[in-house]
């Protein structure tokens, strides 16, 4: 088996970011590093966060920085990844594409112990860069320029130091002498030595000072002092003339200043006041805000909590206080970036990232801690403490949608839509949400108004070619025209001149300022003036089609009389040539009069008989047939679609221009072909399938170029995005006539007539694969289960260290009672239990937990609940919260044999569950419910305990199967309990996942990967006839067929494990069913081993697989979503020659286009286990974004042209979505 | 240090357990190789981000939480090590 992989959502979450000015000038971006992709983020006007490229590296990247050489505009990026090299990259903004301008190999790659990457560390003045590892390891890199202005790097000099934990590193500011980095250290040599423990409580944490002598070209280290243990982040304190240097070290609960040959200046971080003693407060992401005369740093803690910090300085040396005040809360980020225009852009650990405005900076005097309050005691120095309050300072003005991390997934198609929807438990405790995706692009719907009767067709029209909005909406019915006009309100007119007694077959602008109207029986000129002039149609004949742009017209008349006019200079439309078609004309299309053109050249028309003739327009030859091509099936609608000719623009690659022909078929496919400019032929051709309907074309405005809409039962949008042209459906209804529309409103809009209504909408966030509907959840979501036939979800979810809402509603309304804020606020809370999705709930609720998180409870306490979940309507029916320190962790819904319940669910909860510092727990339960008014609700049958957390249930053969801890067990069904039948107690660690096919058993061990069992019913016995060789940590698997089981591993790896042929049928022939050879043993495994037969490295952690098709009637492939918020498909190939061509092309893109972070390709896919049989196909992808000679050198050493290369790659991604 | 005992056996060890920090010797004992291994481990759980996450979900902490107590075990892993034999 081989298979295609492709990411189908790129990772949402953010892993670090860092801000700059990358395109040079006087704009900032944001570079964020996802995982394995980096992209530039910038913030638009209007303040929404716009990409302008995003590029997979292939290596996981680990910390970015940002330098600028001095008297540069621009700014360059170094990267630190897994590559053991360090990647210094520049924005190419001609060709809209990171460049490598260096390359420095210094160790081994993969995440190693002591090999750098993990911290990066540039100088202010951008004349060194820093490298570190976790141990040991530093390196330094003199950065310069050289004659021609070029960026130069040196050999590295190390700073190495053994047996040393390094925590953090930084560069510090200090002018034009020689560059200093700072760096948190532990040393741990003599605790290692130590048996009575005396060194390790002894050991002292450093910050130490590393000085590059540029004059020597040698690192030294400069200065060392002992510094809080708890320090853990270092951030850079202005220095120079800009303020007093050295460093702030964020240690657990407190922030100091220090620079060498300086007192120390600490204050104390202010906790939340319910806060459990226990913990500590943490700093985990920093940023720093520097203005000429003026800085200040924002600090987060772990619990999402932003501290401003200040420092008092007199003239730029001595500091006198540190100060720190409560800024704003919002949730726990990852990075986070202020932008001089004013922006924060905090990137989210878990859940939507959001760019914030600043109100105003927290100028006020009431600070909450500052290191001249700071009380010391004989425990310590004395805590402050403070209350979050809703946002001050920061205005959220966008989100950015993360689905990090996916908890669960399951693809069905629920709805029964056109294509099954992705079915995703998101997020962490209070951000939690069910998101239900559809592969398209969302929509935003303006106006939906009824009409009297039903519409056949609509179309917009400007007054004016030089008018920046269309004038009239025109309606066509069967028998009448109706006509609006566009202002203020949409309403009716009838001084337009159009006439309103016919049907109209079309309506555009011609010439400058001159409409025209065709109805079937003549066409109606109507000059600006308002004189009105009339073709009619000779003798009986009526006009069947109509294709024009603005200067020329060509009408289709019944029994197949093609003619055509023209606009002459004085205005007039005036006839040129007629020609007779072989039969009636299906359809027709003129495009648009190229730019600086007279006319345009081609006229394309389709025909009944499946054929589609392109004819030529000049007057030369005029209505000379050009090319013809026959088609599958009668045209419908013909769309001749121009791209023009662009070089770097903003969505990046050049592409000639270039003509293409779309038909849509009455079969239901998009027929796609490459009209040649100069003689007509038509060449490469591409067909896809969009549905049951003909599709009918129109030509509709993106991003200010000329796209296509495509109306099929469902519609789609054909456009160009980063240069490549995508053809996506759009998640609307269906649609039966379109046309572009632009007003003060909305620039690039489109209105459609469906059924009885007008319907006005914009399409949202171009490029992305699937738009989301969310739901907001209460608590972690752990699994959740489809209830046949009801189409309910029930959710489980479950939390560690948190309150229950009771608690939670409790405390609230104490706390709001004492601070006294509005009784509006508290009665809302009474009922506001669930998280709301929406933006508006910041206002009804002073304090959402949403934005500021659960309070921390002790760890060992737990909150859970079951929901039953309409999706429909996206209500929950029923919500069992569990008490007494009880948390669901698995879900499954089991028919029993007996039938006299029907379908029910069970769950396997654990009480008092904790992880350190040993796994215990009080006990675990199996729940078994009875669904309830009609599967809404959920009704208690019985509970039964058992001795360790069931991790994993399944039915089997009406009966339930349950994985405890290392015991695979039988139930059956008892009037007051579960009634254990059977059980297997030699499982190595612990059962994760339990899948049935027939009856063989699945069985995933969280540490030994799969066992395969059999249960055999005369003797009542488990056994395990099969397991692997491997030791898997899994982390997901799902069943693929009687053989075949597919796992994901907590490293990044996808496998199937496959049972070898001849071993399946020496099992199902032999009448013990293997049971004799297990009953041997063999070396305290298995008799028999499955064969791993596919490896692949996905370099994210996979949390949920399935086998589904997310189209209709296309191959089945096996999804994954990941931890990261990824989404990807893994496609078998149906044929051998498309194995060969795929894995030819992966090897060439491999040789000429490395990725870009400097981790090999083959080395990162088999990080773990040599890749096997699986072809890369985001490698692929990056074909179209090869330079034209790389591709054209590609495409000959596969035989093939670059347009037949990407003809395959479209195609196969259309198999799969 | 003479010429030939630059390329002897030991020498050549020497030099590997300087520059590759978790090298092994013949007197290796159990608590040394375990102590090695996990930090290992725990360097790879701060590098690996997603894995950070998983374990920041399991825990119910914060990823910086999670590298930061990653980053604190790696001082003593496993505990004490174990009283030396005197030979």
């Amino acid at each position: 088996m081989y298979l295609y992989s492709l990411t189908l959502q790129r990772a949402t979450g953010v892993v670090c970011a860092v801000n700059g000015s990358f395109v040079g000038g006087k704009t900032q971006e944001i570079v964020v590093a996802r995982g394995k992709t980096l992209e530039l983020l910038r913030p638009d006007e209007a303040g929404r966060i716009q990409i302008l490229h995003s590029v997979e590296v292939f290596g996981a990247i680990r910390s970015l920085a940002q330098f600028r050489l001095t008297g540069s505009q621009k700014d360059y990026l170094v990267v630190g990844s897994d590559s053991g090299r360090l990647v210094i990259l520049e924005y190419n903004v001609a060709a809209a594409r990171f460049d490598k301008v260096h390359q420095e190999t210094f160790g081994k790659s993969g995440c190693r112990r002591i090999v750098p990457g993990e911290y990066l560390a540039v100088d202010p003045k951008g004349r060194a860069v820093m490298v570190a590892a976790c141990e040991k390891q530093k390196l330094v890199y003199v950065l310069n320029r050289d004659a021609a202005a070029r960026l130069t790097i040196s050999s590295p000099l190390e700073a190495h130091k053994s047996h040393v934990i390094c925590y953090s590193v930084t560069g510090i500011d200090c002018g034009f002498d020689n560059p200093i980095f700072a760096a948190v250290e532990l040393d741990y040599s003599e605790a290692d030595l130590d048996p009575t423990g005396q060194a390790a409580a002894d050991a002292q944490k450093h910050l130490t000072f590393y000085e590059l002598d540029l004059g020597l070209n040698h690192v030294s280290r400069k200065w060392s002092e002992p510094v809080d243990n708890g320090a853990n982040l270092l951030v850079t304190v202005p220095g120079g003339g800009d303020g007093p240097g050295g460093v702030l070290v964020c240690a657990e609960n407190f922030v100091i200043y220090k620079n060498q040959g300086h007192p120390d200046v600490r204050a104390v971080i202010p906790r939340r006041d319910d806060l459990p003693a226990e913990r500590g407060v943490l700093v985990v992401s920093a940023a720093t805000h520097r203005q000429k005369s003026l800085f200040f740093f924002l600090l987060q803690t772990e619990y999402g909590d932003i501290f401003k910090v200040t420092l008092d300085h007199e003239g730029g040396e001595r500091v006198k206080e540190l100060k720190i005040k409560y800024f704003d809360t919002i949730p726990v980020t990852s990075a986070m970036c202020v932008l001089r225009t004013g922006f924060l852009f905090a990137a989210s650990e878990f859940g939507n990232h959001a760019l914030y405005q600043f109100q105003s900076i927290g100028d006020g005097p009431d600070v909450e801690a500052s290191s001249t309050t700071l009380m010391e005691t004989e425990e310590g120095f004395q805590p402050v403490f403070f209350q979050p309050r809703p946002l001050k300072n920061l205005l959220r003005i966008d989100q950015v949608e993360s689905l990090m991390p996916i908890m669960d997934m399951k693809v069905t198609n629920l709805f029964e839509e056109e294509t099954p929807q992705v079915f995703t438990l998101c997020g962490r405790g209070p951000r939690s949400s069910l998101r239900i995706l559809r592969p398209g692009l969302a929509i935003s719907e303006m106006a939906v108004s009824q009409l009297p009767g039903t519409p056949s067709a609509v179309w917009t029209v400007k007054k004016n070619v030089n008018d920046e909005f269309d004038a009239y909406i025109v309606v066509s019915f069967t028998n009448a025209t109706l006509v609006l006009s566009i202002g203020e309100t949409v309403e009716e007119v009838s001084d337009s001149g159009f006439l309103d007694t016919t049907p109209s077959l079309a309506v555009s602008l011609l010439g400058e300022d001159s409409l025209m109207q065709v109805h079937p029986n003549g066409i109606r000129h109507i000059r600006e003036d308002g004189r009105i002039n009339e073709w009619k149609t000779p003798g009986k004949k009526t006009i069947v089609k109509v294709g024009s742009n603005r200067q020329q017209v060509v009408i289709a008349l019944s029994g197949g009389e093609l003619i055509y006019f023209e606009m002459d200079i004085t205005g007039q439309l005036m006839e040129v040539e007629k020609h007779e078609m072989p039969g009636d004309v299906a359809c027709l299309d003129i495009a648009p009069v190229p730019e600086g053109r007279q006319r345009s050249r081609f006229l394309a028309v389709g025909s009944y008989d499946n054929t589609i003739r392109i004819l030529s327009l000049d007057p030369d030859d005029c209505m000379q047939i050009l090319s013809v091509q026959s088609v599958s099936s009668p045209p419908e609608s013909l769309l001749l679609l121009e791209v023009k000719a662009s070089t770097g623009g903003e969505d990046g690659a050049d592409h000639p221009a270039s003509v293409f022909l779309n038909a849509g078929l009455q079969n239901g496919v998009l027929f796609r072909t490459v009209v040649d400019m100069v003689t007509g032929q038509l060449s490469d051709t591409r067909s896809r399938f969009l549905g049951l309907k003909p599709p009918k074309l129109f030509s509709a405005m993106v991003r200010g170029r000329q796209a296509m809409l495509c109306l099929s039962s469902r519609p789609w949008l054909g456009y160009i995005h980063q240069g490549r042209f995508l053809l996506t459906p759009l998640s609307y209804e269906t649609l039966e006539y379109a046309s572009s529309f632009s007003s003060d409103q909305c620039a690039e809009g489109v209105v459609a007539v469906a059924g009885e209504a007008l319907r006005v909408f914009t399409i949202e966030r171009l490029g992305e694969t699937f738009n989301e509907t969310v739901i907001p959840l209460r608590y972690t979501p752990r699994k959740f289960v489809l209830v046949p036939k009801k189409k309910h979800l029930v959710i489980i979810e479950s939390d560690q260290g948190a309150f229950t809402a009771q608690e939670r509603e409790e405390n609230k309304k104490v706390f709001f009672e004492a601070t006294g804020i509005g009784e509006n606020g508290t009665a809302n809370n009474g009922d506001q239990m669930e998280n709301g999705g929406g933006d508006n709930d910041e206002e009804k609720d002073p304090l959402s937990d949403e934005q500021y998180g659960y309070p921390k409870a002790v760890s060992d306490k737990w909150v859970s609940c079951i929901r039953v979940l309409d999706p429909r309507t996206g209500e929950t029916t029923s919500i069992l919260e569990l008490q007494d320190n009880e948390a669901a962790f698995s879900v499954c819904t089991v028919n029993f044999h007996d039938k006299e319940h029907g379908t029910l669910l069970a769950v396997g909860t654990a009480k008092g569950l904790q992880f350190l510092p040993r796994k215990s727990l009080i006990g675990g339960f199996i729940h078994i419910y009875r669904f309830i008014d009609d599967g809404k609700g959920l009704e208690l049958l019985h509970k039964t305990q058992v001795d360790g957390v069931p991790l994993a249930l399944c039915q089997f053969q009406g009966r339930l199967l349950a994985g405890i801890g290392p015991v695979l067990r039988l139930y059956e069904l008892g009037k007051k309990r579960l009634l254990r039948k059977c059980e297997n107690k030699l499982f190595p660690n612990t059962i994760m996942s339990i899948h049935t096919y027939r009856d063989r058993i699945y069985v995933g061990d969280i540490q030994e990967s799969f066992h395969y069992c059999k249960y055999r019913r005369d003797e009542n016995q488990l056994y395990v006839f099969a397991d692997d060789s491997v030791p898997r940590w899994l982390t997901a698997a799902h069943h693929i067929d009687f053989d075949t089981v597919a796992g994901a591993d907590k490293f990044g790896n996808i496998f199937f494990a496959r049972l070898p042929q001849d071993v399946s049928d020496e099992i199902e022939e032999d009448p013990t069913g293997g049971k004799i050879k297990w009953e041997q043993g063999k070396l305290n495994g298995a008799p028999n081993k499955v064969e791993e037969i596919v490896q692949f490295h996905i370099g994210d952690v996979v949390t949920c697989l399935q086998k589904a098709s997310l189209i209709p009637g296309g191959g089945e492939c096996l999804i994954y979503g990941t931890v990261m918020g990824s989404l990807g498909a893994m496609l078998p190939f149906t044929s051998r020659e498309d194995v060969d061509f795929f894995s030819h092309l992966e090897m060439h893109i491999r040789q000429e286009h490395p990725p870009l972070c400097g981790r090999d390709h083959m080395a990162y896919r088999s990080a773990y286990f040599p890749v096997k049989d699986v072809i890369d196909g985001d490698l692929c992808e990056q074909f179209p974004s090869l330079t034209p000679d790389l591709q054209r050198k590609i495409a000959d050493e596969l035989d093939r042209t670059p347009g037949e290369i990407l003809k395959k790659l479209e195609d196969i991604r259309n198999k799969i979505i | 240090m003479q010429a030939s005992d630059r390329f002897n056996i030991n020498s050549q060890l020497e030099h590997l357990q300087a520059k590759y920090v978790g090298t092994g010797h013949a007197d290796l004992n159990r608590f040394e190789w375990a102590v090695n291994i996990q930090r290992d481990s725990y360097a790879s759980y701060i590098g690996h981000y997603p894995i950070l996450g998983y374990f920041a979900l399991a825990e119910n902490e914060s990823i910086g939480r999670e590298r930061y107590n990653f980053m604190q075990k790696m001082l003593l892993p496993c505990g004490l090590p174990p009283e030396r034999e005197e030979d």
